[in-house]
């Protein structure tokens, strides 16, 4: 590797302002959420500035708890239905011919332009009983009469995925571009089938972007709250539905923030445990 | 062809479009068992393409392909028994060594004592021995071709091909591998295939030369063959450098070239139109001479000492300057600008056919 050069004082000049952005945007509107977390609610108004534990112990109930858990997993399962479609999919993508795989990288990154309620909607009506796919189902004579799909786990789920999908695809997408066709090739020649050269060869080769995909999944579904709102009954709520309904419905500001760090917090771990598992399982191989 | 010796190479009327673009445009060519063979063009002529039916990473669109008198067109690469080396060498970067060297006895199932004393006995032969945990990353160019040589190798292929395997490497080096995989191929006698666009390369590790231009063959022999005789003017030029003459043959057996009579060796009947080439180190430069066979007379227009070398550039009034060149020990001393005459000896000028 070559030496590098000292970064000079028009390379810091250039970062202050993405560093000034995170500040002003990301690292004070947490820290006032933190300081908020610990504010005293007023029933009936809004919140005073005090220092208690209040929400913090209200957030440590079976029910938030149960709630968060079903939160990670529910996102973890989005996560692994996403690479697990995303990744072959991709793969094929950029062994296709180039205006082939164009036309299909638009459509798929098209979905990325409608808002999450439109999605959620959409699979409300398409899922439901009264103008939902099963009507189709029923007039081509398959089923009986019509039922409704949603609320149900598997609607949550779905929902999850096609919003995330795309940003699967994005992810994995420049990497398996630049993945060498010879590699491929060579493992062909060594006597690997496509199957096996695809298992041996491809999927290793990729692990770092697997996982990263599948973290970006399992973050991003974490903050949706539609989805899960429209798609699922409240026993299908991620900790996200609660977060919005105490900070807009109950106006309950400190301990929506209280929820909403305790999310965070979780994420991170979730994240940090994975990508250890990553780096850890990668050394034997 | 007798049923021992494994790898003999037969391509039928191998031709392959991609869409309007015709890459090989029909090969006939019959490779004997246990030589190394080496593919030699310019970029684009084809040859990969045709390595790459071979190895059965490409479709022929037309043609058959036969190894051992076994029909191989529609078997997929990984049943062919074919080693492969790429011009990225494709070495696996998520495994060591070791990993990639034994990457295909894994595929084939076998036991993990047998791969580590193959991946062992393979490393040896590469001269690699003890360096089965290193990651790729690690190694060096050289290092790593010798890699891909020996996960090429490790199941013993009927066929061994390269593709430019050593285009990346500087050139001391090249030279240094060109030999260790000659070397290493008549150790273990297997039919080899090497696509090059050095004829350098080329003659330096073949039995045998297949010239490529275009999708077609344009020559096939022995390397010095080919070099002395080349069959046509691309030939004569892509093989080393040359100095090629446009003449007339006169019908008494030799060329008239710019009104003076040349001599030629070999056979004279020729007619019409032809090529003389003649290499720069068989052309010699005369101050002063009487006789007007096999000479033309020039102006000096440049003059380099190579150390090794000593080459001047003559202008004869030709399409290009001619070119003499000749060991600095046994060199008369010239000025640009000199008025010279360049002596084409019979012996050496090649009748090439337009």
């Amino acid at each position: 590797m070559s030496e590098r050069e000292r970064p000079s004082a028009r390379t810091y000049g250039v970062l202050a302002i993405p560093v000034a952005m995170l500040l002003i945007f990301f690292v004070i509107p947490f820290g006032i959420m933190v300081a908020t977390s610990f504010y005293h609610r007023v029933p009936g108004a809004f919140y005073t500035p005090a220092f208690e534990f209040d929400n913090w112990q209200r957030l440590f109930q079976p029910v938030f708890l149960e709630r968060a858990l079903f939160s990670i997993g529910i996102c973890l399962l989005a996560g692994f239905v996403c690479i697990v479609i995303a990744f072959p999919f991709t793969y094929f993508l950029t062994r296709m011919r180039r205006r082939p795989q164009v036309a299909l990288l638009i459509v798929v990154l098209s979905a990325l332009s409608l808002s999450e309620v439109i999605v959620a909607f959409s699979w409300y009506l398409l899922l439901g009983r009264a103008s939902g796919i099963s009507n189709i189902l029923v007039w081509l004579g398959v089923m009986k009469e019509a039922v409704a799909y949603q609320p149900s786990f598997a609607a949550v789920l779905l929902g999850l995925c096609y919003i995330a999908f795309p940003y699967c695809v994005l992810t994995l997408y420049p990497q398996l571009t630049r993945l060498d066709p010879e590699i491929t090739e060579a493992a062909q020649t060594l006597g690997a089938s496509p199957w096996r050269t695809f298992w041996s060869v491809v999927v290793p080769i990729a692990r770092p972007i697997i996982v990263a995909g599948f973290l970006l999944v399992f973050v991003f579904t974490l903050g949706s709250y539609i989805i899960a709102f429209f798609l699922g009954s409240p026993k299908h709520w991620t900790l996200s539905v609660f977060i919005a309904d105490q900070a807009s419905t109950n106006a309950n500001v400190p301990f929506a923030a209280a929820m909403a760090i305790f999310l965070t917090v979780l994420s991170l771990i979730v994240v940090a445990v994975v990508g250890l598992i990553e780096s850890r399982t990668r050394r034997l191989t | 062809m007798s049923v021992d010796v494994r790898g003999g190479l037969k391509l039928e009327g191998l031709v392959k479009r991609f869409g309007d673009v015709t890459a090989v445009a029909g090969i006939d060519l019959e490779l004997p068992p246990g030589k190394l063979i080496s593919f030699l063009g310019p970029s684009g002529c084809g040859k990969t393409t045709l390595l790459r039916m071979i190895a059965g990473l490409e479709r022929p669109t037309e043609g058959r392909i036969f190894l051992d008198d076994e029909d191989i067109t529609d078997r997929p690469a990984y049943t062919r028994d074919i080693g492969m080396v790429f011009q990225s060498l494709a070495l696996f970067p998520h495994l060591h060594v070791a990993g990639n060297v034994g990457y295909g006895l894994r595929i084939r199932g076998a036991a993990k004592e047998r791969i580590s004393s193959r991946v062992d006995e393979l490393l040896k032969l590469v001269s690699l021995e003890g360096m089965g945990d290193r990651r790729i990353q690690q190694l060096s160019g050289g290092q790593r071709q010798r890699v891909a040589t020996a996960r090429a190798l490790a199941l013993e292929p009927r066929l061994f091909l390269l593709d430019e395997p050593l285009s990346a490497l500087d050139a001391n080096l090249r030279e240094q591998l060109q030999v260790e995989l000659r070397l290493l191929q008549q150790q273990l006698g297997i039919t080899t295939i090497i696509v090059t666009h050095d004829q350098r390369e080329a003659m330096t590790m073949s039995d045998l030369v297949v010239v490529m231009n275009a999708g077609r063959i344009e020559q096939v022999g022995p390397p010095l063959e080919v070099y002395r005789q080349p069959g046509s003017p691309f030939v004569a030029g892509f093989i080393g450098r040359t100095n090629l003459l446009r003449g007339e043959a006169a019908g008494d057996g030799s060329v008239v070239v710019a009104g003076r009579p040349f001599d030629i060796a070999g056979e004279a009947d020729h007619s019409g139109e032809v090529m003389l080439s003649i290499r720069p180190e068989a052309a010699q430069l005369v101050v002063e001479t009487a006789s007007e066979r096999n000479v033309l007379p020039g102006t000096v227009v440049f003059v380099r000492d190579l150390g090794e070398l000593f080459e001047c550039f003559v202008d004869c009034g030709m399409e290009e300057p001619i070119i003499v060149a000749g060991s600095p020990r046994d060199w008369v001393p010239v000025q640009q600008g000199a008025q010279v005459a360049v002596r084409f000896p019979a012996e050496a000028c090649v009748v090439v056919v337009p």
